[in-house]
């Protein structure tokens, strides 16, 4: 059926139940279904990264995953960083650093950081800059963004 | 840049799965796996298939087997499962050197290895692992199943083999020998982006001298290949700066380098003779 069809998206621990046809992209269902207004959509073809989201645990493109797919699924957005009126450590880091300046990168940024070091709390510099490759920025020349991770990721290791 | 409507289709084993692609293959039905190289095209409404067949819950085929001869990769075993060695054998670090050139991260999160060879881009790491490893596909349809060489499989630009009711379950890629060497190297003009040109090479030492030399190149002509001229230039010599500088001249004017709107041929020629001199120098490290 080509006809919208019922799923559940958990979305920063929340349930969202929406109507969604099969071609909707995830990308699209957080932001015009769910509301979650904090992902961005750059490119809609994998390229710039500013979609990024984490399913169960795993940094994704949301624009390159169909909303249907992630039925069931944990999906977390930039809106679950901050916990209690405190921002995420990464968020911190940028904000300290100067990773941002038009912030349209940035959400898709602190997501791949963050699930990226969560799953692999140890990698390297050498790594994490290959990593950070993924996504484009046009404002800051990348450089303060490696300087924010690398420093999230100091603290994050809890050194 | 949205995709067009399709009807997506859900099965939970290889059997349905290839039953239902059976039936919606002559309406343009296609299989979903990764979707990192489907779902752009689709956006781009480069593609409108009317039907998905989403192999993503199907029982079973995210597995990694060993049977001491051949790895077999399941048809949505992701890149990422290769960002460690899969295997206890030279071909597990080979694989997880190459995975790191595959696009980016969140990519290689979702992207699957046997999507990467049925969709046959001609820059694939894969497709040029495939080939010069000499690779058995596993193409199964409801009229049963059949392995396809890696030399018969890929065809063209994006094109392979397999018939559009035939989905490729299972690839088999053989186990290097003990001690074996290897070495790839890439050309692209960004990170992440599609290499230009490509090299993948194996070799054993026996007294001295190179052994089973296999030289693939990728990213020059439609599709990957073994360049057969070069590995003869090779066996039985010495590693070393002369016979890799001979090799690479080999391969370099053994290859129909494509063009395109930014690259020559005689461009793209150079750029294999580099890769491939720079893939034996890592092999011989």
């Amino acid at each position: 059926m080509t006809e919208k069809t019922p799923i559940t998206l958990t979305v920063n621990g929340r349930n969202y139940t929406i109507a969604v046809e099969p071609r909707r992209t995830l990308a699209d269902a957080i932001r015009e279904d769910c509301g979650l207004t904090g992902t961005h959509i750059g490119c809609e073809h994998g390229v710039c990264g500013a979609c990024t989201v984490l399913v169960d645990g795993e940094p994704v493109r949301s624009c390159l995953m169909f909303a249907a797919q992630a039925d069931g699924k944990q999906i977390r957005t930039v809106e679950g960083l901050a916990k209690d009126g405190e921002l995420h450590v990464m968020q911190q880091a940028f904000m300290d650093h100067h990773g941002l300046q038009c912030g349209f990168c940035t959400p898709g940024f602190l997501m791949l950081a963050v699930g990226v070091l969560e799953r692999e709390p140890d990698i390297s510099d050498e790594d994490l800059l290959d990593v950070l490759s993924s996504n484009l920025c046009r404002c800051t020349g990348y450089q303060n963004i490696v300087k924010a991770v690398r420093a999230a990721a100091k603290e994050m290791r809890g050194q | 840049m949205k995709p067009a409507p399709f009807v997506r289709h859900v099965p939970k084993t290889l059997d349905e799965a290839v039953r239902i692609l059976g039936e919606v293959a002559p309406q343009d039905g296609r299989v979903l796996a990764g979707g990192q190289s489907l779902v752009p095209i689709m956006a781009f409404r480069l593609a409108k298939p009317a039907h998905l067949v989403d192999i993503n819950e199907v029982a079973g085929l995210d597995r990694i087997d060993n049977d001491g001869k051949m790895l077999a990769i399941g048809a949505c075993v992701r890149h990422a499962a290769f960002h460690k060695p899969a295997v206890d054998n030279p071909l597990g670090r080979l694989l997880s050197v190459v995975a790191r050139h595959i696009a980016h991260y969140p990519i290689r999160m979702r992207g699957t290895f046997c999507g990467s060879l049925a969709h046959a881009d001609p820059s694939s790491e894969w497709c040029l692992t495939a080939a010069t490893l000499d690779a058995v596909m596993v193409a199964k349809s409801a009229r049963g199943e059949r392995l396809i060489d890696a030399k018969d499989f890929f065809q063209g630009i994006m094109s392979t083999a397999l018939a559009e009711d035939e989905l490729l379950a299972q690839v088999r890629l053989p186990l290097l020998a003990p001690g074996a060497k290897f070495g790839f190297n890439e050309f692209s003009r960004r990170a992440g982006d599609f290499a230009m040109s490509a090299a993948l090479v194996t070799w054993r030492m026996q007294d001295g001298k190179m052994r089973e030399v296999r030289v693939g190149v990728g990213g020059a002509e439609p599709f990957p290949r073994r360049i057969a001229a070069a590995e003869a230039a090779l066996e039985g010599q010495p590693p070393g700066d002369t016979a890799f500088r001979a090799a690479a001249e080999i391969a370099a004017s053994a290859v129909d380098a494509m063009e395109d709107h930014q690259t020559s041929a005689d461009y793209r020629r150079d750029l294999v003779r580099a890769v491939v001199q720079r893939a034996l120098e890592m092999s011989a490290l």
